[in-house]
């Protein structure tokens, strides 16, 4: 297992003005769905729409926000959804994690300090699609995968005030 | 909807599929992003709204939202800790753990022995790793003698986030 806990890709801390932290701050909570949601919103916060508007499309350009739009639960969509994870050896970690990464149905993928060093969560159209990605994530990959489906949910609520 | 065309996904209309499809990489940044989507699918915007608003009341929709990239935020570590817990007691403990305002996702997983030992699992985020360790020890003496053992496994790189996505 790799130790090389520092030599991580980092990209830069972002430098946010006073409007676009309190923007960052109310926009996780969600937009009310009303006709003119981002007016709502600037009304809340004492802003123009205008500013409300400019001010996330910089956001998603820089990077900072990574979407912006509705959250859908998979499970709600009559989907399939999964965590699971593998075990790379580090000098085929890249081409694994292309590999991976390479399935339409691999929502998230993190790299993780663990024995178990990639974590990927999978969403897919109907429950009977997890078993055969995972198999053929298997089979392209030549590792096994440990699937971790969730049991039961206890909260889910994320957000991270700046 | 008559024209039923998918099995599949009984919880969404086919209406309900084409607005996800249209919004999934992000919602129009306009004053009125429901009449922009109105004109692509030939439909009035007060029935898109309407559409969202039954979405997120069934809970298909979470929330309409904004998702940083933590890591530009200052939120340098990403914890996920982990926990082995009695079964006969993961479930209550894992409601009370879920409570806890740190914790932004809480689940019960299976375990997959000899190599995974683990089935709770609380996600904590922290701007140091000293403020993911300190959360980490509220969860601990939370749990009590109820967890045998526990570890935090820290993110060191998001190789893929697009969010959940419908193939087309």
């Amino acid at each position: 297992m790799s130790a090389t806990t520092e030599s991580r890709r980092q990209s830069p801390i972002a430098d946010l003005n006073p409007v676009e932290k309190v923007l960052i701050n109310r926009l996780q909570h969600g937009l009310p769905l009303v006709r003119r949601p981002y007016a709502a919103v600037a009304e809340e916060l004492n802003l123009s729409e205008q500013q409300v508007l400019d001010a996330v499309k910089k956001l998603l350009a820089e990077g900072v926000l990574t979407r912006f739009g509705p959250m859908f639960h998979a499970g709600e969509l009559g989907g399939g959804l999964t965590l699971a994870a593998m075990r790379i050896p580090e000098a085929d970690f890249e081409r694994v994690a292309e590999q991976v990464n390479g399935f339409d149905e691999v929502a998230h993928n993190y790299r993780r300090e663990h024995e178990l060093n990639m974590w990927f969560v999978l969403a897919t159209e109907t429950q009977g699609a997890i078993e055969s990605t995972l198999d053929a994530i298997e089979n392209t990959t030549g590792y096994p995968v440990y699937n971790m489906p969730k049991e039961q949910e206890f909260h889910v609520h994320l957000h991270f005030p700046v | 909807m008559s024209t039923s065309t998918s099995q599949s996904d009984p919880f969404i209309t086919k209406r309900d599929r084409e607005l996800i499809l249209a919004t999934q990489a992000g919602l129009p940044l306009v004053s009125d992003p429901w009449a922009v989507l109105g004109r692509q699918l030939d439909m009035d915007a007060d029935d898109v709204l309407a559409r969202f608003q039954a979405m997120q009341e069934a809970g298909v929709i979470r929330r309409v939202a904004a998702v940083p990239d933590h890591y530009r935020l200052g939120y340098r570590y990403n914890g996920m800790t982990v926990w082995d817990v009695s079964d006969d007691r993961v479930a209550d403990l894992g409601a009370a753990i879920g409570e806890l305002p740190f914790v932004s996702h809480c689940y019960r997983r299976p375990r997959h022995l000899p190599y995974w030992s683990f089935n709770l699992f609380a996600m904590v985020h922290g701007t140091t790793r000293e403020e993911v360790e300190d959360k980490a020890t509220q969860i601990r003496a939370a749990l009590g003698d109820a967890c045998r053992q526990h570890t935090i496994l820290y993110s060191s790189a998001i190789l893929k986030k697009t969010g959940l996505r419908l193939r087309k």
